[in-house]
């Protein structure tokens, strides 16, 4: 393997890796340790980290310690004017997280949510541990944590005024940041009794009680996002509006092609170009995740870089860049298909030939879907300044922690050289778990005096994503006669950078085996070389495995005769103790089942619908959440698609906020649409061929779904995330519809290609 | 040199003719509530005003702008519409990343501005030049005509 190609196996490694954390959505438990008091006016209440080995910091310190004691972090303040300051540790990317983190403290502690503030907690995985927005994760990883900061901070405010009263603190009720006692007629604010509070010792985590669901005030209502305000009035929150004094502008051109190396490059003359400082080739260190080689510009304003860029004449070294071609990997893949079933299976249950022996029926169909691009809306960009020795960042990014890592290495520093401040996020859908980018900025800012903006241009974010990895599907299924799911064979095409795994996002999903649980099932995997480097995409593996799996299964409905719903519910009931989830795993199939029935019922299932229109219904398990959808369209005979109505039905436990988990369902639907439809990148000879919105287009308004209606199933299970799992069932949902519509069968994203169109 | 009207104070640049209002804005200027995101006019996240008509910013050359009144997200809620339309956007939870948000708020100024109780056809009209990667239409949709109702 020629060290170029290892580099990119290694940044593949990295990102499967990366992957792999954020999706693990163990909740931290709290320290035994418990709680920590920490410096400043009024009451603030931080953690132990759990496994912390600093065991001098297990008494609670007086107050003006906090920096002596860096395993502690911050969750909660009360400041004697009664303002309650919650403090968000994970990025807010659109997924409402900031409100959402505020909410849950706000709840256990009884305060006035219009007296409390959230603020983007400080970049220090020593002190916060992970700090990603990734995998839908953050709020199940929060939800112990937060209810019991909120619950400690309300025990030790009654304590005070217990002291201070002479009262029973059992006697004291607690609503809107106002303790009160009854009996005594006596109140005070959580702000009076603050300072008070602080001296007193913390609560052992395993005496406080929490708040039951029937008890809750303000989780499950509809609340406005905290920075809203700032948003609709233009204040600067994203990475993109970071501005410092003396700042200068940077544009970075890398090769089109990932791995190419800068042979030669006219320099001089892009130095001479109006408004330009500096330009200079960095040699980068080959790894797509940190530092690829290119050109960078310096100049007094964004416009002047992009423009002397333009200018820039470069001859590249492709000797050892990516030269794929998507077209030529999809012939591959169909060719694959026709071939042999892989020798090795990754699941074999049951005995799938046997099964497809004496099948009453059996249908086989190829699935396929191409490379998609994440086109954040706010191209990547950071603001670095290299000063006193300190590497200083402002980065809209998913994954700060392992960004400040990555600068760290790719300078040199130790990573408390690196300090990294965390900004508003113009999209994320998994891109921005990535860090490239920033290590630019730093390694741009140290050959720069004074603070730098890199900002890239529309056309890099296209040319140097991590992409959606194309998929390749072979399925073969058979019904019993009773008219059951009991065979499924699959055999997935799909990619690899280290010639052995597949390449980030480009494998099995973990989430998808218990949508067809068939009693028979062989699922088998053919690896095709890739290097042009693949990553997370909102929902991965989900996002496009669900679309072949579900359209699959309507096609089996429909080949035994049954209602879709009916033989869905089947499948997932169906007890295969191969494919019992795992004792973490969230799935229920009562759940899902449940989900399943509510959306049926309130899409109107079984209503007879007009000529070219129809109904189409899938579900999904992912990401920890259960979620169907039922799509409602009309076809023309120009096959444009009106959707009419989508009912989203979702099991993601409690809600925690439900106008942003609302939001996030009616979001996936557009956002999954808008991919099904026509989004496809295309690749040639290693390049990307899409450079803008023009040739890879995002649904526009007036072709959204006018109608989408969020439905959750309620329940007393913990909340998990909403970023994620009301996306992958949309697109199947949409072809199945279509299906219903025209009798034209869609096995193929984007369903462009067949001609669809809105 | 240049001198620009916006948001009723007369700012003086120094920027070629033929740099985009959307960088003299945001760089020069340091009104950074007009988003970068496309620089072709394709996407609608630099939509800003010239005399009440929404343009993108990315497309207009600060050398043609001439005596026209520049307006950006930043003081359109000294407008009885846009502060309508601000109010409508944190009434209705539209913003999920927020960042297009600018763009569609200076659009649908615009659209009532001109046209104070449109119909469904004029929202698609007047919004479809303006993209969301999170897909909030639906909600943008009930804004604009909650704010039509205000």
């Amino acid at each position: 393997m020629s060290s170029t190609v290892s580099k990119f196996a290694e940044a593949d490694a990295y990102i499967r890796e990366v992957m792999q954390a954020a999706q693990s959505a163990k909740a931290l438990p709290l320290d035994r340790r418990g709680f920590l008091k920490l410096a400043g006016a009024g009451l603030v209440l931080g953690f132990y980290l759990p496994g912390s080995a600093r065991a001098d910091a297990e008494t609670p310190q007086a107050a003006g310690t906090a920096s002596q004691a860096p395993v502690i972090n911050a969750f909660v303040r009360v400041d004697p004017d009664n303002t309650i300051t919650v403090y968000s540790k994970a990025p807010e990317i659109g997924q409402g997280i900031k409100t959402a983190l505020g909410l849950i403290i706000a709840e256990e502690m009884d305060a006035d949510w219009s007296r409390t503030v959230v603020e983007q907690a400080p970049i220090d995985g020593k002190v916060y541990g992970y700090q990603g927005a990734g995998g839908s994760t953050t709020i199940p990883r929060a939800w112990d944590q937060l209810r019991q900061a909120g619950a400690a901070a309300k025990a030790m405010l009654i304590a005070a005024a217990a002291q201070q009263w002479g009262v029973n603190p059992a006697e004291i009720t607690a609503r809107d940041s106002v303790l009160t006692h009854t009996a005594s007629g006596k109140s005070a604010t959580y702000g009076a009794l603050a300072t008070a509070a602080a001296k007193l010792p913390t609560p052992d985590p395993a005496t406080l009680k929490l708040k039951t669901r029937e008890q809750y005030r303000l989780l499950g209502q509809r609340f406005r996002g905290v920075d809203d305000h700032k948003l609709v009035t233009g204040q600067p929150l994203f990475g993109i509006d970071v501005r410092l004094p003396g700042m200068v502008y940077a544009a970075y051109a890398k090769c089109p092609s990932t791995g190419g190396k800068v042979k030669s490059a006219n320099v001089d003359e892009i130095k001479a170009q109006p408004n330009v400082l500096d330009a200079f080739i960095i040699e980068g260190n080959g790894k797509p995740t940190e530092l690829m080689p290119g050109i960078a510009i310096i100049a007094r304003n964004t416009w002047a870089a992009f423009e002397a860029r333009d200018k820039l004449d470069v001859i590249w070294d492709e000797s050892g860049a990516a030269k794929e071609s998507s077209r030529e990997l999809a012939a591959r893949a169909k060719q694959h298909a026709a071939g042999p079933f892989p020798a090795k299976a990754d699941s074999n249950i049951g005995d799938v030939d046997r099964a497809f022996a004496s099948a009453a029926k059996t249908i086989e169909a190829y699935y396929e879907y191409p490379f998609v691009a994440h086109a954040n809306m706010e191209p990547q960009n950071t603001t670095a300044w290299w000063h006193d020795g300190v590497m200083e960042l402002w980065a809209p990014t998913q994954q700060p922690n392992r960004g400040q890592t990555l600068v760290a290495g790719v300078l040199g520093l130790p990573e408390n050289k690196v300090v990294v401040h965390q900004t508003r996020v113009g999209n994320g859908f998994g891109r921005r778990l990535m860090n490239d980018y920033m290590c630019e900025a730093a390694v741009i800012a140290r050959r720069v005096k004074g603070p730098v903006k890199l900002q890239w241009s529309r056309a890099d974010d296209f040319a140097h994503d991590f992409l959606r990895p194309a998929g390749y599907h072979q399925l073969k299924g058979a019904v019993d006669k009773k008219g059951r799911l009991d065979a499924w064979q699959e055999h997935f095409i799909t990619f690899t950078a280290d010639g052995q795994n597949p390449s980030a996002s480009a494998g099995y999903s973990r989430f998808i085996a218990y949508a067809c649980k068939a009693p028979n099932l062989r699922r088998g995997q053919t690896l095709v070389n890739l290097q042009v480097p693949t990553g997370p995409w909102r929902a991965p593996g989900c996002n496009a495995q669900y679309f072949a799996q579900q359209c699959f299964m309507h096609e089996l409905a429909l080949a035994a005769g049954r209602d879709h719903v009916e033989f869905l519910l089947d499948a997932v009931r169906r007890e295969v103790p191969e494919l019992a989830p795992p004792k973490d795993s969230n799935f229920d199939p009562a759940r899902a089942a449940g989900v399943i029935k509510l959306c049926a019922e309130k899409a109107g299932w079984g209503k007879t619908l007009p000529k070219g229109r129809g109904l189409g219904l899938a579900w999904c398990y992912a990401h920890a959440g259960h979620v169907a959808q039922a799509v409602e369209l009309s076809v023309d005979a120009n096959k444009r698609i009106t959707i009419h109505r989508v009912v989203v039905a979702a099991d993601v436990g409690q809600v925690v906020e439900r106008a942003g988990a609302e939001s996030q369902a009616q979001g996936a639907c557009v956002d999954a649409f808008s991919m099904a439809l026509a989004q496809q990148i295309n690749i040639e000879n290693g390049r990307v061929r899409e450079q803008n919105f023009g040739a890879y287009p995002i649904l526009r308004m007036p072709f959204a779904p006018a109608i989408v209606e969020v439905y959750f199933v309620e329940s007393n299970f913990p909340p998990t995330g909403m970023g994620e799992p009301a996306l992958p069932a949309m697109a199947p949902a949409v072809a199945n519809a279509i299906f219903a519509a025209t009798g034209e069968r869609v096995r193929a994203m984007p369903f462009s290609r067949l001609g669809y169109r809105v | 040199m240049i001198t620009l009207q916006i948001n009723g104070q007369s700012h003086t640049v120094d920027a070629p003719d033929d740099m985009p209002l959307l960088w003299v804005l945001r760089d020069l200027i340091g009104l950074t509530g007009t988003k970068y995101s496309c620089g072709i006019g394709r996407c609608g996240a630099c939509t800003v005003h010239l005399d009440g008509k929404a343009e993108h910013a990315c497309m207009v050359n600060v050398g043609s702008v001439g005596k026209r009144a520049v307006t950006t997200i930043e003081a359109i809620g000294e407008t009885p519409v846009g502060a309508k339309i601000q109010a409508a956007w944190v009434e209705a939870k539209v913003a999920q990343c927020g960042y297009c948000q600018a763009g569609q708020i200076m659009a649908a100024t615009a659209l009532l501005n001109h046209t104070p109780h449109p119909s469904d056809a004029d929202i698609d009209a007047a919004m479809a030049g303006t993209l969301c990667r999170c897909g909030t239409y639906v909600r943008l949709r009930e804004a604009i005509k909650n704010a039509a109702k205000a």
